[in-house]
This record gives C-alpha cells, structure tokens and sequence, in this order.
C-alpha cells in the first residue's frame, strides 16, 4: 500500500504522516474523539478523562524512561508535586485554575530536575533506587508539612464565572463533559510536543543516552546536561498530569502518589510500548480500562455468583501483575508493537508471510 | 553513481603538514597494568597514521586518552585548530566540539534508531535547536532538519548506503554497521578522525571498500585520520606515517618504509609471526 509514493522533497519525507493512509488515521482518530463527548455517558466520560491524565502522566515517564533510558520509580512523587502545587495555588492563595497548571508544570520540572542530579553516577537498579529514595522524600516532606495528611479540597473549577457543574449547552454539560475538552486539549498539545522532539536535536540526543551513552559523549552529547534535561522535561509534563488531576477531581491526597502509582506508570508504558508516544496512550487506555472492566464484571457476577464475586478483587490484583509478566515475556515492546505487527500485516496484504 | 559532493568535510584551518595532534610522554595505567608507558607521536594535517601493535599494546586506550575517555595519570595531550587545546582538562564532548571524530572497536552505535538518525547524531554539535524550538519544529528548527538531512546525503552516497537510510542501525549487518560508524563521525566534519580497527572481521571486498572510503576521506577531503588496524596490507598501502606500539611502548615511528625496516619492530613481530611485515 505505501509502494508508489515517493518524496521529491526532504520536508515531505521527513513529515510525521507521510502517507495518505497515517493522515487519515490521524483524521478518524480525531473526528472520534470530537464526536464522543456528545455521544458517552457520564460513566464512559470520566473513564476518558482517567485515560487523558493517565496517558499525559505516562508520556511523561516514557520520555525518562522510555526515551532516555533512565528508570524512574519517582512518577508519584512528581505528580503529587504538580497537584499539591496546583491545589495549594488555587486554594489558599486565590490564584485562578488555569494559571496554576503551567506554575505546577514549571514547579515540578525543577523538582525533577534536582532528584535527577544523581543519575550522572547511576544507573540501572541504583537509579531506580535512588528514584524510589526521591518518591519517598516528597511524600515524606507533604505528610510533615502543614499539609499534613488531609486530604487538600480544591474549589470546583470556574469558566466565565460559572462552575462547569453548572455550564450547560443544552443537554451536555457536566464537569466530566467539560473537563474532556480541557484534559483532551493539553493531551493533543503533550503528543505533538513529544513528537517534535523525538525528531530533533534533544530527542535523538535522549534516545541516543539511551542505546549508547559513552557514544553519545564521544559525538559531542553532554551526558550531565541531557540527563537533567530529561528529568525536568519529563517531569514538567507529569507535572501537569498531577495538576489535572488536582483541578478534575477537586481533591488532593496523598494516598493517591504513593508508590503504587509509579509502579501503576511503570507498567502502562511496559505494556504500552517503551519509548513509544502512541504506546502510552495505548498503555494507558489498556491499564485504566482493564480494571473498569474486571470490577463491572464482579458487579454483574455479584447478584448471580455471590462466591465468584467476591473473588474478583484478588483476581484483579492478579491479572495486573500477571499482563505485566505476560507483556515482559512475549512482547516487551508492548501494544505499539503488537499494532505495528497489525499494520505491517496488512501492508503487504495479500503477501503476508 | 555518487553525485558531486557539495560539502565541505574537513573543518580544520590548518594547512597540510601543520602540527594537529601532540601526544607528549604519555602514562596510564589500569590498576597495577601499566597500559601506556610514556608514549609520544604527533599527527599532521591531513596526514593518514596508523597505530600497529599486537592485541593489549594499548592502542586503543592511547585513542580513548585522546577522546577524553581515559586520563593519563602523566603527559599530555595538546590538539591545535585555531588556538591549541589540552585535551587531558577536558570532557568527551568537549572534545567532540573541537572536531575530533570517531569509531569504535567494538560498534558503539545507537541500535533503535534508523540510519539517518545515527547520521543525525553525528550533527549534534553543529545543530542548534533546543527543547523549546524542537518541540515546536517550527521555523528555524525544521529548516535546519532539512538543511542537515541534505548534508547527510551526500555523506550516504559518498559510503554508498541510500538503500538503508531508513533501516534501524540493530537489523544491519556487521560490515554496514561498521560503514554507518564511518559516517556518524563524519558527521562531525571532523578535523580529526579516529577509526579504530574498522577493518576488523570482514571479508576481502568490505575491507577493500572501506580502504577506498578512508582515502576518499582523506584525498579528496583532506580530512586527517589516525587509523588502527591489523592488516598489514592496508596498513602499508594507505598510510602516511606508521607509530608501533608494544606493551605500553613506542616502539617503532616513521613511514612505512622505514619501520618495515626497523629492526626493534622486526624484533617485536618475530616473535609472533614473519610474514606480517
Ligand atoms: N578499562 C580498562 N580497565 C582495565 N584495563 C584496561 C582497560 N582498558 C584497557 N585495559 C588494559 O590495557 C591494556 C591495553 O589494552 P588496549 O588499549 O585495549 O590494547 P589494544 O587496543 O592495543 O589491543 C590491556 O592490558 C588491557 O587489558
Ligand atoms: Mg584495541
């Protein structure tokens, strides 16, 4: 199907979509997420906004560790620092909502900026240590804070002096409605940032860290300066999934960037696709709609099959590690390459094998 | 066939037979190994030296000293564009900025990447895009991916490596990952180019390709090239000026006429073999 198109120019052969097909894969994904809003429930909304924030937080860690290959146990710790930064803004100093996403942003690449200092020395398990020693730090320093450990209730969220629970156009309406557009936004805005960047100057330099770091230094890369630069990078766009996280639910508690919401990240971009942009948003649709999925089932089974039903939390906790394994053992390049298998397949239809 | 190549490769302002490259007495050792026991040669612009010596002599490490690699505990090691630069103060990519290139032994390229990207790498320092411009590729950013990429294809025909341009360097066999090597350093436009052993493992038709890029390199872009190699043949047919390392040791310095017949370097292959010189 791609035979036949060749480029005269370097701009269109080093287009994102070069071909007619990836535009219009990008068109029907678009048109998809446009007319869904109009068309989900309240319930299938706010799994979509679950998706957005979770698929912003993990191209934030697939860019550490995906790209630059520096593995990041901190992910909660950073997020908590982009939401507590964005609920504290709003709450106690007034400041509007969307001026403190960008404040968070910032805020949290400096923090992840200083806790990658020390990957200069390590590497592998040590870093990975030293990342859980960075996520312990910060959940330490808010529990000991005046924060303390109440959960931070944050003002719903005004748009031209009307809470979004209130703004209506006709029949849509709702925060979850309302906060689509907004999650959706700065996740379209994250992709085509990440994209851009993987394709110049700083991205290859990241991903050359990654497959080669003594290389990288030998042609010029300044090993100490991009680490860092990754850290912050990545960590300026958790950031912003903590703040989202912090304006969509109203809420900010801790309990909820422990470490399990690193290992939660972790293994969205495993299963999704290390070092893949559309991988994390596969992973992330995968990882948050596995769970919804199992837990309606024990719903459904709870009348029918009371014994079976109660069974479903400890299968759910099961079938989370065991994708993992499965991912790591049979596909470690996780559902972008299973969708590249797909494609690859029907490229050369009727010739497959 | 290759088209005229448009680009200048070579981007150092010396003029042939000028001083570049000065290693002054050098020491390293490992632990209680003593790698390099006060060695010293001195390269030329635009002259092709190759460093000969058996397995563990330590040519590679005297290479890894001039990369910033490894510190020599003593010596130095001063390099000359415009201004001379010691280059046992500074970092790695320090001294990638100053133009001096290189391959590896062992392949050390960037295995998920395509061609094109290694290449690309290889145009680190004279790209200037950052996270903000980058992010955007918008104006100045995506006009220098293209200006770039037009400088890489004449590197791609010079190494006749069109048909992988878009092949993830991982897939490649081993005599064209060692070809894409070449070409991520000479990405650099080095001022001095490193190749150690790029020669190593192949067949009779890569190994006469690839002498055929070197001089090219050298001949036709007056690009200096410290080369390491065990081809004897090679060695002899392409270089200007032959150093010979043994245990550490200089052990024999000139053109290849005078240290074939340098008794000391004689003395140091017989042992191993009689037919190498
Ligand atoms: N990183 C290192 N650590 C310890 N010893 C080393 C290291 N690099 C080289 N050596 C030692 O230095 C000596 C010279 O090695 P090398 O420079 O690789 O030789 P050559 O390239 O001439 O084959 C050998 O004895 C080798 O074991
Ligand atoms: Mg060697």
């Amino acid at each position: 199907m791609e035979s036949g198109i060749f480029h005269t120019r370097y701009e269109s052969d080093m287009a994102l979509r070069r071909t007619p097909l990836m535009r219009w894969r990008i068109y029907l994904a678009v048109a998809f997420l446009l007319i869904f809003p109009f068309v989900g429930n309240s319930y299938t909304l706010t799994l979509a906004d679950q998706i957005g924030i979770a698929a912003i937080g993990a191209i934030g860690l697939n860019i550490l560790t995906g790209f630059t290959g520096q593995i990041s146990l901190g992910q909660g710790g950073f997020m908590a620092i982009g939401a507590y930064t964005s609920g504290v803004l709003t709450t106690h100093m007034g400041l509007p909502w969307w001026l403190t996403i960008p404040i968070a942003c910032i805020m949290t690449a400096l923090v992840g900026g200083i806790f990658g200092i020390p990957s200069l020395r390590l590497k592998g398990l040590y870093l990975a240590i030293a990342t859980l020693a960075a996520q312990q730090i910060i959940q330490w320093a808010i529990v000991r804070s005046a924060l303390g450990t109440d959960a931070l209730v944050v003002p719903p969220i005004k748009v031209l002096g009307t809470t979004l629970n209130k703004l209506r156009i006709g029949p849509f309406g709702g925060v979850d409605f309302w906060f689509y557009w907004i999650i959706y936004l700065f996740l379209a805005l994250t992709i085509l940032f990440t994209v851009n960047l993987f394709r110049t100057k700083v991205g290859r330099a990241f991903i050359a860290i990654r497959d080669q770091d003594i290389a990288a230094e030998v042609m010029g890369v300044n090993l100490f300066r991009y680490k860092l630069l990754s850290f912050a990078t990545s960590s300026f766009i958790v950031g912003l999934a903590g703040a989202l996280l912090a304006q969509y639910r109203g809420i900010v508690n801790y309990e909820r960037f422990t470490i399990d919401a690193s290992i939660f990240y972790l293994a969205v971009i495993i299963i999704g696709g290390l070092g893949s942009v559309s991988g994390s948003v596969y992973g992330a649709i995968f990882m948050t709609l596995l769970p919804a999925i199992l837990s309606n089932l024990g719903r459904s089974l709870g009348s029918t099959a009371p014994a079976i039903a109660r069974l479903v939390p400890f299968v759910q906790q099961g079938v989370f590690g065991l994708t993992i394994v499965l991912f790591l053992v049979f596909e470690p390049e996780g559902l972008a390459k299973i969708w590249r298998n797909i494609k690859d397949y029907f490229r050369l239809w009727p010739f497959s094998y | 066939m290759p088209r005229g190549f448009s680009h200048i490769l070579n981007s150092s302002p010396l003029e042939p037979g000028e001083l570049q490259l000065d290693i002054d007495s050098v020491f390293l050792a490992f632990g209680g190994v003593q790698a390099l026991s006060g060695v010293s040669l001195q390269v030329r612009q635009s002259e092709i030296a190759a460093i000969i010596g058996p397995n563990g002599a330590g040519k590679t490490s005297l290479l890894n000293c001039v990369s910033g690699l490894y510190h020599p505990q003593e010596g130095s090691i001063r390099f000359h564009n415009q201004s001379a630069h010691t280059l046992t103060d500074l970092k790695p990519y320090q001294i990638a900025k100053l133009g001096i290139a290189r391959s590896f032994q062992n392949i050390e390229l960037f295995k998920h990447m395509t061609v094109l990207d290694n290449l690309m790498l290889g145009r680190h320092v004279h790209l200037k895009s950052n996270i903000f411009s980058g992010g955007l590729y918008w104006g100045r950013a995506q006009r220098e991916e293209v200006e770039n990429r037009e400088f890489l294809e004449d590197i791609i025909d010079l190494l006749e490596i069109e048909p992988i341009r878009k092949q993830a360097v991982g897939t490649l066999s081993y005599g064209l990952q060692k070809r894409v090597e070449l070409g991520r350093a000479l990405a650099l436009q080095p001022s001095l180019l490193i190749l150690d052993e790029p020669m190593a493992g192949m067949n009779m038709e890569e190994k006469e390709d690839m002498a055929r890029f070197v001089l090219d390199i050298n001949e036709e872009h007056g690009v200096t090239i410290v080369i390491i190699e065990h081809d004897m043949g090679v060695v002899m047919d392409i270089s200007d000026h032959i150093v010979v390392l043994d245990f550490g040791v200089k052990i024999g310095d000139g053109t290849p006429a005078e240290v074939q017949r340098d008794p000391a370097v004689i003395q140091a292959y017989l042992g191993q073999d009689h037919s190498v010189l």
